[in-house]
């Protein structure tokens, strides 16, 4: 058999999977947001109609939608700066030569990262109850009156930010890390010898050399953000008043709960262009630091 | 001075990983005390008589012996077949000329930028149709790919010289017998990294298993928990059993295979 043959053999199988349980999905997705597929389609595809644009048209009135959009936002723009100031902050502490049993804290700090999202969810709900929770007890003893977490509306998505920031922290930490090893000594070197303080060579050098890295970690995570699910489910069950309903929350209730899948598929799609366009706007941006 | 910049220091990451263990940590001693011991106020910290009965109570009762064999099956499963699929695809994108192959990649790494979910509606119904929802087929199967994966075995398989396959080839060895003896014992280092990366990933997913797995005999240990955790609020007890059950495997995974999983990461960040 000739080498070309033979690479054939190697790539078809994940061909054939990516082709038909991936792309053709998605295309699919774009084909059935196009029709009411709903529970009596699910029994009998020629109840299925065309609708063009009505599930887009119908979810851009609902209410709820519009909730779950503002939600995951407030999730994105509050979590992500917050997660990559705490995993910025770690990587500098782990990295600086002052630090002592590295290898144990990089471990400790990293460990919540391979944990189950769902079983620290059920650990973090617990921690959050309101009279017989650690965090108000720790709290209280400072003197802060204890709080709802779970159950008040103004603090619910702030709880799971907390909860999802100390998850997700030490996965940049790492990435952050990994850069700062690779700035050369010698620009510390030379930025030394011409006098320059422990801030301004971390203005001038540290941070200039790391933008790139912070960018793409940045784009990383507001993709993943965007993509909240497991914690209001386990957490809150997108209460109290609906304040941790995110868009897939939505998506799934919708297209598993209901099973109204055309409208589902809508909701996939639009969170899809969405994160699509936040992305592209970040590379711009990216791109514009750099070149200036 | 730089005495204080080190208590500083030190102290910060003692607090931070004060913070990042507590959870954990409390969720071990939780899991040890009898019904009711944690619900009081302050809350303790350790069991005063240190139990088995939330576990024997969550095995007996609760089927959480099931949900782990489901788990340890589906894991299993989907990390062998996936490693094989995407060395093999991983190693041919780097190594071996095929029509289009460069064009090919490009697309791949272009759908990179797609979110699964938007997928999960259409694969439902498409497993539903092949008779694979409700089945363990259901999540290996469209586990079986990942373009992550063969982007991160080609990205080490480039490194390969065309040397070696070459003089394989002059002995007169097949492709396949090549990759067997002469590419998979170079590609090693990241094989693991990625059966560990794949490992993980799949005991810990919950959405799609929640989706595709609706029988509760099928269920993984997360949509279990998930499930009793809606059932048995107030069992503090109990749900931090069943939480050391669900994460305590893969923390000890990771405890073992650290090494190769961060450096993975790290590779895979800096230079990709």
């Amino acid at each position: 058999m000739s080498v070309r043959a033979a690479a054939w053999w190697f790539v078809a199988p994940a061909l054939l999977v990516i082709a038909i349980f991936f792309v053709l999905p998605v295309l699919a997705a774009l084909a059935l947001s196009l029709t009411d597929f709903d529970l009596y389609a699910l029994a009998d595809p020629s109840n299925l109609r065309l609708v063009g644009f009505q599930n887009y048209t119908r979810l851009l009135t609902t209410p709820l939608f519009w909730q779950a959009l503002g939600n995951t936002l407030y999730f994105v723009v509050a979590g992500v700066p917050f997660s990559i100031a705490v995993s910025f902050g770690a990587a500098l502490l782990l990295h600086s030569r002052l630090a002592r049993f590295r290898a144990f804290y990089r471990t400790a700090l990293f460990a919540p990262v391979v944990t189950t999202l769902v079983a620290v969810a059920v650990i973090w709900r617990y921690l959050f109850d309101t009279r017989y929770g650690w965090l108000n007890y720790a709290l209280g003893s400072i003197g802060v009156t204890p709080i709802d977490w779970l159950g008040d509306p103004h603090w619910a998505m702030p709880a799971i930010i907390v909860f999802a920031v100390w998850k997700s922290f030490g996965y940049n930490m790492i990435i952050l890390i990994a850069g700062l090893q690779s700035i050369p000594a010698e620009l510390y070197e030379a930025a030394r010898i011409d006098g320059a303080s422990p801030w301004r060579q971390f203005r001038h050098v540290t941070l200039p050399w790391l933008s790139p890295i912070v960018a793409m970690v940045s784009i990383l995570t507001v993709a993943g953000y965007f993509q909240l699910f497991a914690e209001p489910y386990v957490m809150t069950q997108g209460g109290p008043l609906q304040s941790t309903v995110s868009v897939l929350y939505f998506m799934y209730e919708e297209g598993f709960k209901w099973w109204n899948l055309g409208s589902a598929s809508a909701v996939a799609f639009l969170l899809f262009v969405l994160i699509f366009a936040v992305t592209a706007v970040q590379l711009r941006v990216a791109r514009w630091q750099s070149a200036a | 001075m730089p005495g204080l910049a080190g208590l500083i220091v030190n102290g910060l990451l003692l607090g931070m990983a004060a913070v990042s263990l507590f959870p954990l940590v409390w969720m071990l001693a939780v899991s040890f005390m009898a019904p009711g011991e944690a619900s009081v106020f302050p809350p303790p910290l350790f069991p005063a008589h240190p139990t088995l009965d939330n576990y024997r109570q969550l095995f007996a009762q609760g089927g959480m012996a099931r949900y782990l064999v489901n788990s340890v099956v589906l894991t299993t499963a989907v990390t062998v077949v996936s490693l094989t699929v995407n060395v093999a695809a991983g190693y041919a994108f780097a190594k071996l000329a095929f029509a289009a192959r460069d064009r090919i990649f490009k697309l791949l790494l272009g759908a990179l930028v797609i979110p699964a979910q938007v997928a999960m509606v259409p694969l439902f119904l498409l497993l539903k149709h092949l008779g694979l929802v409700n089945s363990y087929g259901g999540v290996i199967v469209p586990a079986a790919a990942s373009i992550f994966g063969i982007f991160l075995v080609r990205q080490y398989a480039l490194a390969i010289p065309n040397d070696l396959l070459e003089a394989a080839r002059i002995d007169g060895a097949s492709e396949l017998r090549i990759f067997g003896s002469v590419v998979v014992p170079v590609l090693k280092p990241i094989i693991v990294t990625l059966a560990v990366f794949t490992l993980l990933g799949t005991w810990n997913d919950f959405m799609w298993p929640l989706i595709v797995l609706s029988d509760q005999e099928l269920y993984t240990l997360p949509v279990a928990l998930a499930s009793l955790s809606r059932e048995h609020v107030q069992d503090h007890e109990l749900m931090m059993a069943g939480s050391v059950i669900t994460t305590l495997p893969v923390l000890v995974v990771f405890l073992v295979l650290q090494r190769s999983y961060m450096e993975g990461l790290m590779a895979g960040s800096v230079k990709g």
